[in-house]
């Protein structure tokens, strides 16, 4: 066989050379910067009033399209703290001066809302002012975190400058044990590729194991990315991405993987089989261990939620656990539904009443204790088991908590024994 | 073509956004009362001694760690006319080129640099250093103008006619 060198411009492509590519109308390579058009825009309750001033600074006098812009009171709702109401003030006044039409004001956590209220579909490019806004990767979406003054400079001018980032390609091929969920693959990868592993670069999912997931599932995956540092992380989207996000895939939307013979910085590759439950051990989230070595370790609280693992997939899961069941006697376990949509499904199906019944304390949709901000922060010594995406110091409570990370089922697990044990 | 000339202070690999400035000065009121703790968990004193138009010269992973803008804010407030680094953690290079700091990606220059010289930094194009050339990327024009401009807020006051 003849190998003839190519020209840079007719290698294969990766997802998000394909998506930069399609949203600027020329070809890109790694390392390129460009400027990109923005789909939709996310602002949550936190940063709004940095943004509305920056936005006032800059000189603008209207958003470039109001319809793009979406505001999501989620960190701080209901208001924990005097303070706190300051921001919805300044929220909804800024939405009332620019025709802001998108603004949830209780209805679940941002990262949730987005594709699931249909703000981001397959394709888009997105960005919002928190750093888990990967998540929209799970539609195949290019989405990514910003800070509050780049955030006013879209709101302006509907355009950003991006760095086109190399592509690590993840493969998972075979069939996930029973007790494995997605949150532990994404926790092994983290641990592969260490805190800084991904930084800057774009990580590409794809394999059997992948294809046959849910798009809950991929969301856990795409949510974490961040973790490793990824810009973004990119699933391919399918028939079930279709259906989550209401839409026919049309040609460029279908074209969304990666070639054969695209040029990848980095490959790895899994066998679904070999993964086994595992947890974030206190308090860096690449510190992996299986669930196995720790068990025994006593445990004082449970927190089953967060826009990581707060799916109607992640609850029913953990009802499966806690079905008939008691929550150990001096463990708290509070269970948080990633959205009012979710939280309804959850009563409808009995979920809620499980859950219930078994003993935990169901809240309303938000951010609050992942973010330490609200409902069951904890002291020092004292040790949680947490379905949510970072186990910092200080994260839920004092420097002193202990939070380990983990799926919603070895969670629900832990919940009824009172300390770490292995899903069945 | 731009040209800009420093004295060098040369710092490590993986400088985080905490050595740049520790979170416990991010509350004081402006960035010129948190200046003097630049850098102060590394090196207390260097603060003081930088001089207006000096250079930083460093390793890898340049900014690492979290979000505060105040970062790249402090070291433009030092005086620091650039950071030249093996490399710059994501969200510090879009903070950096928004509040108008300009980041040099040289992967060789940190090895050979010594504290206290001379480099001069031919925009676009090349360091010189102990009569050596180390290339550099281009910075497109869009980025420049937001550098030149002083950062995306001057750079977007510009572009609505203000200033």
């Amino acid at each position: 066989m003849v190998w003839t060198e190519r020209e840079e411009n007719e290698m294969g492509k990766t997802v998000i050379e394909k998506i930069v590519e399609h949203n600027t109308g020329r070809s890109v390579k790694p390392g390129d910067i460009v400027t990109v058009n923005v789909d939709r825009v996310m602002i949550h309750d936190i940063f709004i009033p940095f943004v509305a001033e920056k936005f006032k600074e800059m000189g603008f006098e209207k958003l470039w399209d109001p319809d793009k812009v979406v505001l999501i009171y989620d960190h701080l709702v209901p208001a924990s703290q005097l303070d706190d109401t300051r921001h919805f003030h300044v929220g909804d006044a800024f939405a009332a001066k620019y025709g802001m039409t998108h603004v949830h004001r209780s209805d679940g956590i941002c990262h949730q809302l987005m594709t699931e209220a249909g703000y981001v579909k397959p394709g888009d490019v997105a960005f919002g002012t928190d750093s888990h806004t990967t998540t929209y990767g799970c539609v195949g979406a290019f989405s990514s975190g910003i800070g509050y003054t780049e955030m006013a400079s879209i709101l302006g001018t509907g355009t950003m400058w991006i760095r086109v980032p190399e592509t690590i390609k993840v493969v998972i091929n075979g069939k996930l044990p029973e007790n494995v969920m997605s949150k532990d693959v994404i926790l092994r990868l983290i641990g592969d590729l260490g805190a800084d592993g991904a930084t800057y670069k774009a990580l590409e999912f794809s394999g059997s194991a992948v294809e046959s997931m849910t798009v809950a599932s991929r969301m856990t995956i795409s949510n974490m990315a961040i973790e490793a540092g990824a810009k973004c992380a990119l699933f391919t989207p399918d028939e079930k991405t279709a259906e989550y996000c209401n839409v026919t895939l049309n040609d460029y939307q279908k074209s969304l993987f990666g070639d054969a013979d695209a040029n990848y910085c980095r490959v790895i590759e899994y066998n679904a089989e070999d993964f086994v439950p595992v947890m974030a051990c206190p308090s860096q989230v690449d510190k992996i261990r299986n669930v196995s070595e720790l068990e025994g370790t006593e445990i004082d609280q449970v927190f089953i939620g967060s826009c990581t693992n707060g799916r109607l997939e992640d609850l029913a899961a953990a009802a499966e656990v806690l079905k008939g069941k008691k929550v150990a006697k001096f463990v708290k376990l509070i269970v948080t539904p990633a959205s009012r949509k979710i939280y309804k499904q959850a009563a409808d199906l009995g979920i809620l009443e499980t859950l219930a019944e078994a003993g935990a304390m169901i809240t309303h949709p938000g951010c609050g204790l992942c973010c330490g901000r609200a409902g069951g922060i904890l002291t020092d010594g004292e040790r949680v088991v947490a379905t949510n995406n970072r186990n910092f110091l200080g994260r839920m409570g004092t420097s002193k908590v202990q939070i380990y990370l983990a799926s919603p089922r070895t969670a629900a697990a832990c919940a009824v024994a009172g300390k770490i044990v292995c899903p069945e | 073509m731009e040209k800009m000339t420093g004295k060098v202070w040369v710092l490590g690999d993986d400088i985080d956004t905490d050595i740049i400035i520790p979170t416990e000065y991010l509350a004081l009121k402006t960035i010129d009362d948190m200046k003097q703790y630049g850098f102060s968990p590394l090196r207390p004193e260097l603060a003081a001694q930088i001089k207006p138009g000096d250079i930083i010269v460093a390793g890898k992973n340049f900014g690492c760690g979290s979000s505060r803008e105040q970062a790249p804010e402090i070291i433009k407030a030092l005086g620091i006319q650039c950071v030249i680094a093996k490399s710059f953690a994501r969200i510090f290079f879009r903070n950096s080129i928004n509040n108008g700091l300009l980041l040099i990606e040289q992967p060789t220059l940190y090895d050979d640099i010594k504290e206290g010289d001379t480099v001069s930094v031919v925009m676009n194009e090349h360091i010189d250093y102990n009569g050596k050339e180390y290339p550099i990327a281009s910075l497109p024009e869009n980025l420049m103008d937001i550098i030149r401009a002083g950062g995306l807020v001057k750079a977007m006051r510009k572009l609505n006619g203000l200033d």
